[in-house]
């Protein structure tokens, strides 16, 4: 964890994920690019800055804990899994294709660093609550984060367990929600609205931080402020946008769960290399 | 006439004990820890009880967090609300992850008695033995359940306890042994087999009674683990009585007598009947008559094990 992070580096860093993404969905031929997108600057300032991690030792009993709750994102967390050595690159090629270790929704430990299971949305955020228990039982002292979507908070299992952590005082948790805008059949304020985020949290006694989700300078103060906050739960609220760096894809619900064609792929990895960082 | 216990007393019980043997075990309720007598430990070891509300779905997810965190955490509530709500949560984060989470549910059965048809959890058998890697016990009396509580502490992997509210004989012996998946033969009888879990191994023993007074020697398997079904103790009472019935304080789809059948129709047909509750919902009384009335008594064991004596081969 660098003390000052280079974030020129971090900005060419998302950019090379979103290319390995975009790459792993359209060789697997479905998957959920528009997700998968919108949470990478969160993951790099997870991965590339605060975490305390070791790739070579992913059962390190010390070490802070990512919980990916919007599961369908996955193909973002094994490419960033992948870049940090924690299993082999050319394995992200098998991406939901029989046999593989990488589903369409992630399996713990079915790949080193993936420390739950999900797909059925709404339950990380119970299971982040249940580690910060048992640690602070054992007297240890780690960072659990848990992103989520927007659309996953819904949920009603997530309104209960942030009454939870509030309850339990549990300030080892940090709940990131990637409000990307969208969900698979709309945007999230038409299907069902549920602004205004920080002060639904504040109200459920959570530290509540509102940021640009794209702006990894934003992202990693976000990550140090939530970490000086005592005796109750924060919670980031990442204004994001869903499909972010592919015009076509970018806040466009059709590319929730479509795995993008050849020339769409060409397409897209031209625009991103085009972007400058 | 035997001591009177319910089934969650002896949970109880055995929480406590694990509470004092074994630093893991910790205790999560959403209101409910007074019922499912989670509230001795709770009394004991408040810093290892966590009272999350009235909020199943979160108790499960939360209990999966505490297994991840190398806990062995007892989630404690009604049978039917925590199985019901939170069976979601208790195949994506318990039984998919293999966690070592217990589940433990009071009120199974009609013997709820008063409260009536919604508290009364009478199909929670049948789903949760169709989770992989779940297993799922019905303790026959407090006894019992003391004991199934403490063998499912060191039993790896998720495990559904359940209990019932009604005070009940103690049938179990200390002598006997106690082992998640072995089933427990209480009487011996080479004529018809009664298998039944919770109180209804009572009413089988009684049934028993009554058959061997007409010289039918009935054996009666206290199957109190559903699943890991004991296959060989099932496979013996079909080869060596010829005919089987089952009971249960559940609903007869797809619960005790459903998995029984599957081992008996693949490995070895047999004459079954099924004694449990016929696809129907609970309602309020008192518990011995909701019994009563919904045919779960021994006379009505009787009468199933002379229609499967009628339909047995010659052996």
């Amino acid at each position: 964890m660098p003390s000052s992070p280079n974030l020129a580096e971090l900005r060419r860093t998302a950019r090379e994920l979103r290319k390995t993404i975009l790459q792993t969905i359209a060789k697997a031929g479905s998957g959920h690019p528009g997700g998968s997108l919108s949470m990478v600057e969160l993951l790099v300032g997870l991965y590339w800055y605060k975490l305390r991690h070791d790739p070579k030792r992913p059962d390190w009993p010390e070490r802070d804990l990512f919980l990916l709750s919007k599961g369908h994102g996955c193909p973002a967390l094994y490419t960033v899994l992948a870049s940090q050595g924690y299993f082999p690159k050319e394995e992200l090629m098998t991406l939901r294709r029989y046999p593989t270790r990488l589903q369409g929704h992630p399996e713990r430990g079915s790949v080193p660093g993936i420390e739950i299971s999900a797909g059925s949305l709404g339950q990380g955020l119970s299971m982040a609550n249940g580690l910060a228990m048992s640690d602070r039982l054992d007297g240890r002292r780690r960072r659990i984060f848990c992103l989520m979507g927007d659309g996953e908070i819904q949920e009603g299992q997530v309104w209960e367990a942030a009454m939870t952590a509030h309850h339990h005082k549990l300030d080892a948790v940090c709940a990131i929600i990637d409000a990307n805008q969208l969900q698979q059949n709309g945007p999230v304020k038409d299907i069902q609205d549920i602004e205004p985020l920080p002060d639904k949290w504040r109200a459920f006694g959570w530290h509540a931080i509102e940021i640009d989700g794209h702006d990894i300078a934003q992202v990693v103060k976000a990550y140090d402020e939530a970490e000086t906050v005592k005796g109750k739960p924060q919670v980031i609220v990442a204004r994001t946008v869903k499909g972010k760096g592919v015009s076509f894809m970018e806040l466009n619900p059709s590319w929730h769960g479509v795995a993008p064609k050849p020339e769409e792929l060409e397409r897209a990895l031209k625009e991103l290399d085009a972007v400058a960082v | 006439m035997a001591e009177l216990k319910p089934t969650r007393d002896g949970f109880g019980e055995g929480l406590l004990e694990l509470g004092r043997t074994n630093p893991n075990v910790v205790a999560l309720s959403g209101d409910l820890e007074d019922s499912a007598r989670a509230v001795w430990f709770k009394k004991e070891f408040p810093n290892r009880f966590f009272s999350v509300g009235i909020a199943e779905q979160d108790m499960i997810g939360t209990a999966a967090g505490l297994a991840l965190g190398g806990k062995i955490p007892f989630a404690c509530s009604f049978s039917q609300f925590v199985t019901g709500k939170g069976l979601e949560q208790m195949r994506l984060a318990v039984c998919y992850q293999k966690l070592n989470v217990k589940i433990a549910g009071s009120h199974g059965g009609l013997s709820v008695g008063a409260d009536g048809a919604t508290a009364e959890a009478l199909e929670e058998l049948t789903v949760l033995r169709s989770l992989p890697n779940m297993a799922v016990v019905v303790p026959c009396d407090a006894l019992e359940a003391k004991r199934a509580a403490i063998a499912s502490a060191s039993y790896p992997g998720p495990v559904y306890l359940r209990l019932g509210r009604a005070p009940t004989p103690i049938v179990t012996k200390p002598s006997d042994a106690f082992v998640i998946g072995q089933a427990l033969t209480m009487r011996g009888g080479d004529d018809v087999s009664f298998i039944a879990c919770g109180v209804m191994v009572l009413h089988a023993l009684q049934a028993a009674e009554q058959l061997a007074k007409e010289g039918v020697e009935a054996r009666v398997i206290n199957l109190h683990t559903i699943k890991p079904i004991d296959r060989a103790a099932i496979i013996a009472a079909a080869r060596e009585t010829g005919a089987i019935v089952t009971a249960e304080e559940h609903t007869v789809v797809g619960g005790l007598g459903g998995a029984v059948a599957e081992v008996v129709v693949q490995e070895h047909p047999v004459p079954m009947r099924f004694v449990g509750v016929l696809d129907r919902f609970g309602t309020s009384g008192d518990p011995a008559e909701l019994l009563k009335a919904f045919h779960l008594m021994p006379e009505d064991l009787v009468k199933a094990a002379k229609d499967v004596l009628r339909l047995k081969q010659p052996l």
